[in-house]
C-alpha cells in the first residue's frame, strides 16, 4: 500500500513540480469563472424552474473543460516516462503493473477533483447571496459533484489509455482527445432519436453523457448512470493494463 | 558452486523481422564481476532488458537466482538494483527525494531507509547536490545517482548498462573504484563497448557480436588465446629493419621510424617464448643499439578484433 502511495504522490507531485499544473488549473478557473457569470447573468431576475446545477451543465462550458482539459491531464502519465525512459526503472522496480495503472490513474483522477474545486465555492457564493436553500440544495450538489467524479473516472481512464499507446505527449493528448469527444458526440444521436425505440436510439440514449450528467444534476443518482461510468472506466483501465503488460509479451 | 546467479539459456528476441539475440547462453556465479561486451547493437541492452524483467524473451530461458524472470518477475526485481542505458532520471525531482521516491518503490522500512539513503549517496558522493533538482546535475552527478539507486536495496544482483558512457577521466575512475568496492559483496553485471573498462574492473567477460555470443569465460584465459605482442626499437634504417624483421620469421611485423634515428618495430604474433632472447640476439649480431624490448598483454580490443575478424571471415 505504500508503494501505491508513494506512486500517486510521485503522479501529483509531477504536475506541480513544473508549470503544466498550474496552468492546467488556470485555464480550468478561468472557464469555471466565465461559465459561472454566464450562469448568474442569465438567471439574473429570472425565476427558473430547474435547479442551478443543471443550468451549469447545459451550458457549454463543463463539457469544454472535460474535452479539452481531460486529455490534458492525463497526457503525460505514460508518454512521458516512455519518452524520458524512466519507464524502464519503474517497470524493473518490484512494482506491479497494476499497481502503476492504479497510480497513474488515482494521481490523475485527484489532480481533476482539485480542478472543481473553485466550482464548489462558485456554488457557496451563489447559496450565501440567495439564502435560499431550495436554489441550491445540498441534495443536487452532492449528486452533481458524484456525477463530475464518475465522468472524471471514465475520462481519465480513457486518457491513460490513450497515453499508454505512445511515447509522444501530443499523439497522446489527440488521441485521448478524440476518444473522448467520439464519445461524447455519439451521445447527441439521442437528441434526433426523439421517442423511436430501435435499437440504434436505445443506444445512443444510454451513452449520452449529457442525459447521465442530467439526472446527476437534478439530485438523481441514477443507477444506470452510475454502472455505465464505473464500467466504462474498469474496461480502459483493464485495457490500459493490457498494453503496459504488452511490453512482455513480444 | 550452487545455484548461479544468472542463467541464460539459448535466449533469442526478435524484433519482428530483426533477430537481437540469437540462442545466448551463458551464466554468471554469485559475487562474480561479469562484463558485458559488444559493439553498439550486438543485443547487450536487449539481454539486461530481458534479464531484468523489462521485456520478455522470443525463446529461452533467463533465470535470476534460480527464478524464472519471465514467471517470477516481482522475486527477481526484488533482487536487482538496475540501472538502464543513459540512466534515465526524472529532472523534476531533487536527488534526495528520487531515492526516496525510489527506496518506498523498492519497499525499504521507513526506518532504515533514510539511514541507508545517507549512506548510498555518501558511497557515490552525491550527498552534497541531494537538495538540487537533478535537472540541475552534471552528467557525472546524475551516474552517480543512478547507481545509488541501483544499490538502495542492497540487491544481490546489481546490473549497469554503460556505467561510465559520457564521464569524464575522473568520474569514470571513481565509478570504476565503486564498482570494484562491490565486488565480493555482489554480484555485477556491467556492459559496455569501452574495452579497457571492462578489462579493469571485470573478472569475467561475456563477449557479444550481432546478437550472438561470441566468447565467455575468465578474462586471464581469454586473453591467453590472443597472442602478445613484442616491441622493439633498434637504430637502424627503416629498410635494414623490414629486412631483418622478416628474416627473423615471427609473424607480422610492423616497422615505423622513430625520431633520434629509432625503428620501432611490433611483431603482432609472438607466440614462442623466446621472441625476445631472439630479437635481442639478432640486434646484438648485427650492431645495433636496442633502447626498448618489451611484451605487451593483449588488450581486450586485440582479442575481440581477432574473436569478430573471425566471424566474419567465417561468413
Amino acid at each position: 500500500m505504500s508503494v501505491f502511495r508513494a506512486l500517486v504522490r510521485r503522479e501529483l507531485s509531477a504536475f506541480f513540480q513544473g508549470p503544466t499544473g498550474f496552468i492546467i488549473i488556470a485555464a480550468v478557473l478561468f472557464l469555471i469563472g466565465l461559465g459561472f457569470v454566464v450562469v448568474l447573468s442569465g438567471l439574473n431576475g429570472q425565476a427558473t424552474p430547474i435547479p442551478v446545477t443543471q443550468v451549469f451543465y447545459s451550458t457549454y462550458f463543463f463539457w469544454l473543460i472535460l474535452l479539452l482539459i481531460a486529455p490534458i491531464i492525463t497526457m503525460r502519465s505514460f508518454a512521458m516516462e516512455r519518452a524520458s525512459g524512466t519507464y524502464e526503472s519503474l517497470m524493473t522496480a518490484p512494482v506491479g503493473d497494476w499497481q502503476v495503472v492504479l497510480s497513474k490513474f488515482a494521481g490523475a483522477l485527484i489532480f481533476y477533483a482539485i480542478l472543481w474545486v473553485p466550482l464548489l465555492v462558485c456554488s457557496v457564493v451563489v447559496r450565501f447571496y440567495v439564502g435560499e436553500s431550495a436554489v441550491l440544495g445540498l441534495g443536487p450538489m452532492v449528486t452533481s459533484a458524484l456525477g463530475i467524479l464518475l465522468v472524471g473516472c471514465l475520462y481519465m481512464s480513457m486518457g491513460c489509455f490513450a497515453s499508454a499507446l505512445t511515447r509522444n505527449q501530443a499523439v497522446a493528448a489527440v488521441s485521448g482527445f478524440a476518444m473522448g469527444a467520439a464519445l461524447f458526440f455519439t451521445g447527441f444521436f439521442s437528441y434526433f432519436a426523439g421517442d423511436r425505440s430501435d435499437w440504434i436510439s436505445q443506444l445512443a440514449r444510454h451513452v449520452s453523457l449529457a442525459n447521465h450528467m442530467e439526472s446527476f444534476s437534478r439530485g438523481v443518482i441514477d443507477l444506470g448512470a452510475v454502472i455505465f461510468f464505473l464500467s466504462l472506466t474498469a474496461l480502459f483501465l483493464y485495457l490500459t493494463h493490457k498494453v503496459v503488460e504488452s511490453r512482455r509479451w513480444k | 558452486m550452487d545455484t548461479p546467479m544468472i542463467e541464460v539459456q539459448n535466449l533469442t528476441k526478435r524484433y519482428g523481422q530483426h533477430v537481437a539475440l540469437d540462442g545466448v547462453s551463458f551464466s554468471v556465479g554469485c559475487g562474480e564481476v561479469v562484463g558485458f561486451l559488444g559493439p553498439n547493437g550486438a543485443g547487450k541492452s536487449t539481454t539486461m532488458r530481458i534479464l531484468t524483467t523489462f521485456m520478455a524473451a522470443t525463446s529461452g530461458s533467463v533465470r535470476v537466482g534460480g527464478d524464472c524472470v519471465f514467471e517470477n518477475p516481482m522475486r527477481v526485481r526484488e533482487r536487482i538494483g538496475y540501472m538502464p542505458e543513459n540512466n534515465p532520471l526524472p529532472t523534476d525531482l531533487r536527488a534526495g527525494d528520487y531515492l526516496k521516491f525510489r527506496a518506498q518503490l523498492k519497499r525499504l522500512a521507513n526506518g532504515d531507509s533514510a539511514n541507508r539513503i545517507a549512506e548510498v549517496m555518501e558511497q557515490c558522493g552525491v550527498a552534497d547536490v541531494a537538495g538540487r533538482f537533478i535537472g540541475q546535475l552534471s552528467r557525472g552527478y546524475r551516474q552517480r545517482v543512478g547507481l545509488a539507486d541501483a544499490l538502495l536495496a542492497k540487491p544481490e544482483l546489481i546490473v549497469l548498462d554503460e556505467p561510465t558512457a559520457g564521464l569524464d577521466p575522473n568520474q569514470v575512475r571513481s565509478v570504476r573504484r565503486l564498482i570494484r568496492e562491490l565486488a565480493g559483496s555482489h554480484t555485477v553485471l556491467i556492459s559496455s563497448h569501452i574495452l579497457s573498462e571492462i578489462e579493469m574492473t571485470c573478472d569475467r567477460v561475456v563477449i557479444l557480436h550481432e546478437g550472438r555470443l561470441l566468447a565467455s569465460g575468465a578474462l586471464d584465459a581469454l586473453m591467453a588465446k590472443a597472442n602478445a605482442a613484442v616491441v622493439a626499437e633498434v637504430r637502424a634504417s627503416l629498410t635494414d629493419t623490414i629486412e631483418w624483421a622478416a628474416k627473423l620469421a615471427l609473424g607480422q611485423a610492423e616497422c615505423a621510424e622513430q625520431p633520434g634515428g629509432y625503428v620501432r618495430c611490433r611483431f603482432a604474433d609472438a607466440k614462442s617464448a623466446d621472441t625476445r632472447e631472439k630479437i635481442f640476439a639478432s640486434a646484438n649480431e648485427h650492431g645495433w643499439s636496442l633502447r626498448e624490448l618489451s611484451r605487451q598483454a593483449p588488450s581486450l580490443e586485440d582479442l575481440f578484433v581477432s574473436l569478430t575478424r573471425g566471424k566474419d571471415g567465417g561468413k
